[in-house]
């Protein structure tokens, strides 16, 4: 029952394919310790600890929030929906270490007074949440109720007010207007509610064991701890790492000079992320506010490595025409300005003669949908597009003054699964 | 005790692009390539309140909203 000192802890219990079940867990990390609100509320706001959702956003300033809007009873979300298709942190930790996760959501529910919880998640991820939730209802460890929602597979479903609108069974995966009343005030059922992403929840869960000041001993000063991150270009299949905050990714990944060689450039954050230079990635402390300053943000923990022989005006083409279907198709500046961006784009990465304005039309194009849905899916877009048009500008005058590329072969993970509309 | 300020918060869901607010209120709103309001400035200027007033009750969605500024 001893802290984890090395930069390893969530993963700590799972070195092995195995699930982590209660005994298990108990052993490892022991029963959950006996603290109350006051006490929980502060030990998670000194640990600094932040959102692993995407956001970033403090915890304890959240749970804060939640627990003193003092209307009625809260409710707390436990979201591992991670609609984002080049992540699978979420899905490994809560297949491997449910226990964690959901000391965590318990944690969270006796710090801002909930007495339920809601586990939303994938579909894939619904039985072994529920053999867990067996495990601990046989043993009576926990002092509220919890339920399993399956968010719809789509990109929006993680978005807080879509994981909100699903909890509620009204237009599942599909955010909500929340610029004059938040779902901290106003989600569950009308009920003040806090959403939490999985990971945050099971390093809440060992901040409430071990407490801040073993979470601050990791990490930067802005961001303690470790994240999870999924790393796609290197293997046959993406793979799951710990690393602390603040290590650099050519550290972490042990990613060397000749390596890199190999590597056009590196996607941050996923498809609502932002692309950099691999030198520049692979030397940068790996951690929000640094990723902010590169005019990116390190998401969910998505890293893609972009190998060479890759069109990637085509890749981002194929990905700004994914996200456009899968907008909510509720806002008219996102519903018509993705459509422009991705058809331009088109022309880019194949017809390159047919692109009205030239490389310059994009960021003017970007500039018309940031900040104008009721989410922030057109921002993430239109990062994604600026950061690729300044990396790639290269291989776009060449496209524009040789041709498109040749062959291409397709790279980055795109479902085609048709997905359907609000309206 | 000061005057209050107040913002305007469009509603982007409840918003078909009607273009009434642009109409009434062009000195702080004007509208993208496909009829959608773009709103100038954080802060509604103290002259123009109550025509921001007006352009939220004409807006046939409600999807206008007139927001005070908490201090």
């Amino acid at each position: 029952m001893s802290a984890p000192v090395g930069p390893t802890r969530l993963l700590d219990t799972t070195g092995g394919p195995d699930v982590v079940g209660l005994d298990a867990h108990l052993q490892r990390w022991g029963p959950l310790p006996s603290a109350g609100s006051k006490a929980l509320l502060d030990a998670v706001g000194r640990s600094g600890l932040r959102g692993h959702g995407g956001a970033w956003f403090p915890v304890g300033t959240k749970w804060q929030a939640v627990a003193g809007s003092g209307r009625s009873r809260p409710v707390v979300v436990a979201n591992g929906a991670e609609g984002e298709p080049a992540s699978g942190k979420d899905r490994y930790l809560l297949h491997h270490s449910p226990h964690l996760v959901l000391d965590g959501a318990a944690t969270a529910a006796r710090a801002v007074g909930a007495d339920h919880v809601v586990v939303h998640l994938t579909a894939e991820a619904a039985a072994g949440v529920q053999a867990a939730l067996d495990e601990r209802a046989r043993r009576g460890i926990d002092g509220c109720s919890f339920e399993i929602v399956v968010a719809p597979d789509r990109f929006l479903a993680g978005q807080e007010s879509a994981a909100v609108a699903t909890v509620n069974g009204k237009n599942p995966g599909i955010p909500t207007f929340v610029g004059i009343r938040t779902v901290r005030e106003h989600g569950v059922a009308g009920r003040p509610t806090l959403v939490q992403n999985v990971e945050t929840l099971a390093h809440a869960a060992l901040i409430a064991r071990f407490g801040p000041d073993w979470f601050r001993s990791v990490g930067t000063t802005e961001s303690p701890g470790t994240a999870l991150l999924t790393v796609t270009g290197r293997w046959d299949a993406p793979r799951i790492f710990e690393v602390p905050l603040g290590t650099t990714l050519g550290q972490a990944l042990g990613i060397d000079a000749g390596t890199a060689r190999g590597i056009q450039g590196v996607l941050l954050g996923g498809y609502g992320g932002g692309w950099l230079p691999t030198a520049t990635a692979l030397a940068m402390p790996f951690a929000e506010e640094t990723a902010r300053a590169h005019g990116t943000s390190v998401g969910a923990g998505v890293v893609v490595l972009l190998p060479t022989g890759v069109c990637p005006l085509a890749e981002v083409a194929r990905v700004v025409r994914y996200m456009e279907g899968e907008g909510a198709g509720q806002c008219g500046p996102c519903v018509n300005g993705l459509d422009v961006l991705a058809t331009s784009l088109e022309h880019l990465a194949y017809r390159p003669r047919s692109l009205r304005g030239g490389v310059a039309a994009l960021p003017t194009l970007c500039g018309l949908v940031e900040g104008r849905g009721a989410c922030h899916h057109p921002d993430g877009v239109a990062r994604f597009v600026r950061t690729a048009v300044d990396l790639f500008a290269d291989h776009a005058g060449l496209h524009l003054s040789r041709g498109p590329c040749q062959t291409t072969r397709p790279f980055l993970a795109v479902p085609t699964t048709p997905v359907a509309r609000a309206r | 005790m000061s005057r209050p300020r107040y913002k305007l918060v469009v509603d982007p869901i409840a918003c078909d692009g009607a273009g009434v607010c642009a109409e009434l209120l062009p000195e702080m709103i004007s509208l993208d390539p496909w009829g959608f309001p773009i709103i100038h400035g954080a802060e509604v200027p103290p002259g123009l309140v109550d025509l921001a007033r007006r352009a939220t009750v004409s807006c046939p969605r409600l999807a206008l909203t007139l927001v005070r500024i908490e201090s």
